[in-house]
């Protein structure tokens, strides 16, 4: 599957990694995060270009492998599901479809969010209170049942699920973005700028907008790791992804039916799931770490009793 | 205070009400029902008189002004998926989730506040790193595939607990376990994270210099300072929770309002979908209430600023 997202979901996943990296494989935690995104991404650019056809093929000799066998060759190594396909290669390429959601779903609702805030923040009429309300409405309602809804009312493919996602998470970035308008806007270049006669566009694009996107590329990428898991969620449930195509959740939602014979159908890409959003959660907070100046020295500190 | 109240209760009021249009519009573009309830071999007459029946070939805009003159009078509709009032079957699915949603709560915070406060009482230890990484692992682990995981283990492989429906206290285990443990794995990291910040500041040296216990400097002094994040977060994931019992109650045939709002969803039961999403948007507006009462109970601060 081709999504716009599939450049920025390595984007998304490497921005919470800062410059000194050194410092990140001093955390022998943070450091198998980093390498174990590194490689799913790989896998998530790659994997569909590398395996090709055996995603699809089915083997009627490996129906319902064993897990840890070698018989058929290495790509059965995690079994096979139902029709003899190898579980390893629907990983790899289940990956793509899964990182490529999320990171559309991200991008859509960063950017929406992130405008909506804006607007929201800086006019001070009706436009701003009505944007607000609509947040409400938004958030006053568990995400998962709202996108049941709206996915059920729209019918399911893969850019209604980004669509959707996408709305769910809207308000975060909206709600950040506002606060931090409101306060920007009172600064003293702002008004310096107003002074010397700049318009409203050029006021919020070239003066406030680059202030407050560090905050929202922050969210974003803390936010990756809940849209993989809403995404899963849906997928399972069997709103999300439609078959031919998969992602890790629709392939645990196929596998629930064989627990009893072949535990592994869904086994495996829940691990996968699993592993990814820890290794997220793991890296923004050895982040969140990081970027605090209060608590950074817990990471130099460990530094220098390796140096010993 | 109460004008704080009243005022973000006004505001959630509007909130509930534009999400109850939303629903409305939504579910009415999702297709026709006649195809659902009568038999495959219905002839275009028959949906016509059935659709006629239930009014669905009137304007969408008809529609939705009966739709509101009947809530005037409290009647919701009848769910015709099961043909009882929607009110009925909504109610009696409700206390379901709500139990099994309270008990998995009121276990996650107890479980957060102790596990968060000793693994703050020494940052670094090693009950701090294990702590720390078990509450990562439960808030990042997708609660459908830890379900299926423990059912594997727990029912199929060792036959301990049932597998699904209720009845025993044997089925309660799993379905709170599993929902608890996103709560408690993000609140564990809260209550530490936010412990951490208390037990730097001025009073609790103060408390140490007079000689108070270091238990007692941690459970009672810190802890009541430490709670103000830990209360704010909680009462987000309890809205959040009902996502989760939407998917606890799929894999385990829990009869509460998760499992009967999807149902209603996919039999395009619109009365019953409608009733659903108003049962649940109250309960979540009147927890938001008591949060923000909690709030100022317990933050001097915030009573002040709002009078």
């Amino acid at each position: 599957m081709e999504t716009p997202g599939e450049t920025s979901s390595a984007a998304a996943r490497t921005s919470p990694i800062p410059l000194p990296l050194r410092l990140v494989f001093r955390d022998p935690m943070a450091a198998a995060a980093v390498v174990f995104l590194v490689a799913i991404a790989a896998c998530a650019l790659f994997g569909p270009m590398l395996i090709g056809e055996l995603v699809e093929k089915p083997n009627f000799r490996a129906r319902n492998m064993a897990p840890f066998s070698l018989e058929q060759g290495f790509a059965y190594v995690l079994g096979a599901d139902t029709l003899g396909r190898s579980l390893l290669a629907r990983l790899v390429v289940g990956a793509r479809n899964t990182l490529g959601i999320a990171a559309a779903a991200v991008l859509a609702s960063l950017l929406v969010g992130g405008a909506l805030g804006l607007i929201a923040g800086y006019s001070r009429g009706v436009l701003g209170n009505l944007i607000m309300r609509g947040a409400d409405i938004v958030m006053s309602f568990p995400s998962l049942l709202l996108a049941l809804i709206v996915l059920f009312s729209l019918g399911p493919s893969i850019p209604n699920l980004v669509l959707v996602l996408a709305i769910t998470r809207v308000p975060i970035y909206l709600r950040t973005t506002r606060a931090e308008v409101l306060e920007v806007r009172e600064r003293m270049f702002v008004s310096a700028a107003t002074a010397l006669g700049a318009g409203h566009m050029r006021l919020l694009f070239r003066h406030i907008a680059p202030i407050v996107m560090p905050t929202i590329l922050t969210i974003g990428a803390l936010d990756f790791a809940t849209v993989v898991l809403a995404e899963s969620s849906l997928s399972f449930l069997g709103l999300g992804v439609q078959a031919p195509a998969f992602t890790w959740g629709s392939m645990v939602a196929n596998g629930r039916g064989y627990l009893a014979s072949a535990w592994w159908v869904a086994f495996w890409p829940g691990l996968a799931i699993l592993l990814t959003t820890l290794s997220l959660n793991v890296l923004s907070n050895w982040w969140r770490t990081y970027s605090d100046p209060h608590q950074r020295w817990r990471l130099e500190l460990a530094k220098r009793s390796k140096a010993k | 205070m109460f004008g704080y109240v009243f005022r973000r209760s006004a505001q959630s009021l509007i909130a509930v009400a534009g999400l109850l249009v939303l629903v409305f519009f939504l579910s009415r573009l999702t297709g026709d029902p006649a195809y659902l309830y009568l038999p495959l071999d219905s002839t275009e007459a028959q949906r016509q008189a059935f659709n006629e029946l239930n009014g669905f070939n009137d304007p969408f805009y008809v529609q939705f002004g009966r739709y509101l003159a009947d809530l005037a009078q409290l009647d919701f509709g009848t769910a015709m998926s099961r043909n009882r009032p929607a009110m009925e079957v909504t109610l009696e699915a409700f206390p379901e989730t709500l139990k099994l949603a309270s008990i998995a709560m009121t276990l996650a915070i107890a479980g957060a506040l102790v596990v968060g406060s000793l693994a703050a009482a020494k940052p670094n230890g090693f009950f701090d790193r294990l702590s720390m990484t078990v509450s990562l692992a439960g808030a990042s682990a997708p609660d459908f595939w830890i379900a299926i995981v423990a059912i594997l283990i727990f029912s199929v492989s060792l036959g301990l607990l049932p597998t699904s429906g209720t009845g025993t206290p044997l089925h309660w285990i799993m379905p709170i376990a599993v929902l608890m443990l996103r709560p408690f794995g993000l609140l564990t990291q809260v209550v530490r994270g936010s412990m951490l910040g208390v037990l730097t500041s001025p009073f609790v040296k103060t408390a140490r210099a007079k000689g108070v216990s270091r238990r007692k400097i941690i459970f009672v002094h810190a802890l009541r300072n430490a709670m103000l994040p830990v209360v704010t977060v909680a009462g987000d994931l309890t809205a959040t929770l009902v996502n989760g019992a939407v998917v606890i109650e799929t894999i385990f045939g829990w009869p509460g309002i998760g499992k009967l709002m999807i149902d209603a969803i996919l039999r395009r039961d619109f009365a019953l979908i409608q009733c659903t999403v108003l049962v649940t948007a109250v309960a979540i507006f009147l927890l938001n209430i008591v949060i923000d009462l909690l709030y100022a109970a317990l933050d001097p601060r915030i009573r002040h600023q709002a009078a």
